[in-house]
């Protein structure tokens, strides 16, 4: 994909300004994108491994980056050449020109149709993100011009979040189960989970099925603040109020981990509540429920996944 | 005012307010003042006065995320509550996202509002229109004494019980409840509330004032269409105090009510809803964003036009353009709130709503530099932080085009894309205009010219600065960092530190910028009555500087062939 060169270029300038500053990261280590939490030196959206967050990629860098990136060059082009040709020495005597009709209606309908040309798309992205696939419906995917070619089956497994202060609550709605997500502190993840991320990892992940619709309730306790559940490489972002039960979906299409965190301020502990959400295969979370379903137990359920 | 003439004839000195027995002298001058020079004066020093203070917040923010875990807040926590261990750092969490609360608070309200809209509209506007002062200038003298105690709730808010065994009021300037409202038991939200409510009189106490001014006192001859630029956008902003305030006004009443008196507008439990209050909020939130930036659209107009010694390009189009931005700034509220749980209608309608905003602002950014171009352009300090202004505009423009969009600001909403937009359109956007307008009217305020250099040094470090502070933070945003964060994923580290070197780098500016004010006052340079040539045209540079005391005794007629 063309926007694929676009950011590369963007991580080599980046790079070699880097370079410039030894004491902040070495070159090698910046640009590189996560899929599941952020890299280090990051500056692109995480990898996507749903259709949403897909179509997500393809409408930002595709589309808003270029034109942006675009606006934001003719305006300093346009600013470079005036203090070039009409500084005073250059140019001693000024014009007097106050008007100029066709002008004026080229940068009023010029930028119209660019609005329209970005919102054509705009609109298709966000209407297959609130749409919870029905198995009919097709989804526009990374192809965001086209009229929808990605199929998504309908939902079959519905989970419900719920913000707390300051943990995540999980339910399996059509089983009943549910249990809490906390943090891991850093000796917690050295002990339990190494190698996991610093503020990313919790004891108890999410765990759904690979190639699966996955419908999100979201929600927050009813005496409790509003939260919001997100998860970047998802393409997800949805505020969990107190009171409203909020709808999203996801299909994940790569098993693995993937991280989020709360996104609404929701007090002291607003930056200590993450979001884990672990993919595994459909066999796998079968094994999962069920051992779930009879134990009642997260942890006796998570102990028949493989090690990560 | 019979003496104004006496008065006029006498004031040409720089010694204007001593030697006449009916100008008020020392304390009563100001306090008591009626004056609108006088008040916009003292509007300013109590920005930038205020605006030391939010400055200061946000540095201790930088410091804490200059590295991943918690760097400073723990201490801050210890020296201010006497904590140990665990507790103090559970306080200093807390006391970040005070700080977060306060310094956008102190910024939006104390500092933008009171530059913009108390500072040079109060001072400039009615020179502009050629009248005497404002239409109410006792009304003029209450808004503005209503701020001080105001700025002085907030701050004090930082030091009552918020939740449960902690200080201060830290759910954020949009104070979204529950989270304001059982989250904070405590009274220190009430403070902010109160203070808000004395801040909204204010401000609505001075757009009555203005807008008179501006629809009642222009010159004999100065239609509304040959009205100056910037008094259009003080008539424009000052009609969205007017309609914005009273709805934050009702909403945080509800929300006082809803705290101690047992409503339930925004709690689930008793059949309210927490996301009205956001609509509520956002219908006076949004406007509020063109509160602080429409008048540095003015200031930037009149700087551009007398630089390049060349009228503003397309007048008509730069006044019609801020009152359709005015007016469509009104019905894009919700793209605030695109993950609350809005319909998909409901937010393709705002995604629409808020693409059309972009068009009148780049009918503005087009004007201008159709203004420069062909012009005989000097280079002159106010000059640099106008051209600076509208670049940095531009790139905090073209962001918002992006969060416009529901489908990507799914993927940014509430991260540091957010917090890089607002900054690039007000801390790079709405603070250039207020140091271009700074520099631009000081020889005519104070009547005293400033150094040449200090004032470059200070715009090229400031550039650079605010720059590194926040153009990485798109970067962050794009990864995934959430905004109002203490501590961060390791993977963050980088542009963080980036960030809060930028902080530094902005943090000397300040101190040029102060150690240049600190010069001009000392050296005396006379400015003359219009440092500027004959780019600069309007009125306010036919008196002397500073000027008299009382100006226009006799009006001054504008001819029909006059420009703008």
């Amino acid at each position: 994909m063309v926007t694929g060169q676009f950011f590369r270029k963007m991580g080599a300038v980046s790079a070699a300004a880097l370079a410039l500053m030894p004491a902040l990261a070495s070159a090698q280590e910046i640009g590189a994108v996560g899929r599941g939490h952020p890299e280090p030196g990051q500056f692109h959206l995480q990898e996507s491994v749903t259709p949403i967050m897909d179509s997500i990629v393809a409408f930002h860098d595709g589309i808003l980056m270029w034109t942006i990136t675009g606006i934001v060059l003719l305006v300093l082009v346009l600013l470079v050449i005036i203090m070039v040709r009409f500084n005073a020495k250059a140019n001693p005597v000024p014009a007097r020109f106050t008007h100029n009709t066709l002008i004026e209606v080229i940068w009023t309908v010029v930028p119209i149709l660019i609005l329209v040309v970005i919102a054509i798309p705009s609109f298709g992205v966000l209407s297959d993100q609130m749409t919870v696939p029905d198995g009919e419906r097709k989804y526009l995917g990374a192809n965001i011009f086209s009229l929808g070619e990605v199929e998504v089956p309908a939902a079959t497994v519905t989970v419900k979040a719920s913000g707390e202060q300051w943990y995540w609550n999980y339910e399996y709605v059509d089983q009943g189960l549910a249990f809490d997500s906390n943090i891991l502190s850093e000796a917690e993840i050295a002990e339990l989970k190494p190698g996991q991320p610093r503020l990313l990892a919790v004891n108890n992940e999410l765990v759904v099925p690979v190639n699966t619709t996955v419908r999100m309730q979201v929600t927050a306790s009813p005496t409790g603040v509003i939260h919001a559940f997100a998860v970047p490489s998802f393409g997800i972002k949805v505020d969990a109020v107190p009171g409203r039960l909020n709808e999203t979906w996801f299909n994940a299409r790569e098993t693995g981990i993937y991280y989020g965190q709360c996104s609404e301020l929701c007090g002291k502990d607003h930056a200590y509540m993450p979001i884990g959400v672990r993919v595994v295969t459909v066999e796998e979370y079968e094994a999962f429920i069920a051992a779930f379903e009879e134990s009642r137990d997260y942890a006796t359920a998570a102990a028949t996944l493989p090690a990560l | 005012m019979a003496n104004t003439a006496n008065l006029e004839a006498h004031a040409t000195g720089h010694d204007h307010a001593s030697h006449d027995h009916h100008t008020p002298t020392g304390w009563r001058r100001w306090v008591y003042s009626t004056n609108h020079k006088d008040i916009g004066i003292m509007y300013l020093v109590f920005s930038i006065v205020a605006g030391v203070i939010g400055g200061l917040l946000s540095g201790a923010m930088r410091l804490e995320l200059q590295e991943p875990g918690i760097q400073i807040f723990h201490g801050l926590a210890a020296m201010a509550y006497g904590l140990e261990g665990d507790s103090a750092i559970d306080a200093g969490k807390h006391m970040f996202n005070v700080f977060v609360s306060a310094h956008a608070l102190i910024m939006v309200f104390f500092t933008v509002m009171p530059a913009t809209m108390g500072g040079f509209a109060n001072y400039f506007a009615p020179l502009m229109v050629g009248a005497p002062d404002t239409a109410f200038p006792r009304i003029n003298n209450v808004a503005f004494w209503l701020l001080p105690p105001a700025l002085l709730l907030t701050v004090l808010s930082m030091f009552f019980e918020g939740p449960a065994g902690a200080l201060g009021f830290g759910g954020g300037w949009t104070a979204y409840p529950p989270l304001s409202t059982t989250g904070h038991p405590g009274p220190a939200t009430d403070f902010v509330i109160f203070s808000l409510h004395v801040a909204g009189v204010s401000s609505i106490l001075g757009a009555i004032n203005l807008i008179t001014t501006i629809l009642n006192m222009r010159a004999p001859g100065m239609t509304l269409h040959k009205m100056p630029l910037f008094a259009w956008s003080v008539l424009v902003t000052a009609f969205l105090l007017l309609l914005a305030l009273p709805v934050l006004a009702g909403a945080i009443t509800m929300m006082l009510t809803d705290r101690n008196f047992g409503t339930t507008f925004f709690s689930p439990e008793g059949g309210g809803d927490p996301v009205l209050y956001q609509h509520l909020f956002w219908f006076f939130g949004h406007p509020e964003v063109y509160i602080m930036i429409l008048p540095g659209f003015g200031i930037v107009s009149h700087i551009v036009a007398t630089f390049s010694r060349k009228p503003v390009f397309g007048y008509m189009a730069m006044a019609y353009a801020m009152v359709a931005i005015g007016f469509v700034g009104f019905v894009v509220w919700a793209h605030h709130m695109y993950t609350t749980g809005l319909s998909l209608d409901v937010q393709r309608y705002f995604v629409a709503a808020t693409m059309v905003i972009a068009v009148p602002t780049g009918v503005k950014i087009f004007s201008w530099i159709a203004t420069m171009w062909g012009g005989s352009i000097t280079f002159r300090i106010p000059m640099l932080w106008a051209i600076g202004f509208i670049f940095l505009f531009t790139v905090g423009g073209v962001t918002g085009v992006v969060l416009a969009n529901a489908g990507a600001d799914r993927a940014l909403h509430d991260t540091y894309y957010v917090v890089a937009h607002f900054h690039y359109v007000l801390s790079l956007g709405a603070v250039f205009s207020i140091f271009a307008g700074w520099y631009y009217w000081y020889p005519k305020m104070f009547g005293y010219m400033y150094s040449e250099f200090l004032g470059k040094l200070h715009f090229w470090v400031m550039f650079v600065g605010v720059n590194l502070i926040f153009f990485p933070q798109h970067f962050l945003g794009l990864a995934g960092m959430p905004r109002r964060y203490i501590d961060y994923p390791d993977a963050f580290a980088l542009w963080n530190r980036v960030s809060s070197i930028g902080y530094y780098v902005t943090f000397v500016a300040m101190l040029i910028f102060f150690y240049a004010t600190w010069e001009a006052s000392r050296k005396k340079r006379p400015a003359g009555d219009n440092p500027w040539g004959e780019g600069a045209t309007t009125l306010e540079w036919t008196l002397s500087s500073p000027p008299p005391f009382h100006q226009f005794s006799t009006l001054p007629k504008i001819d029909s062939k006059d420009a703008h």
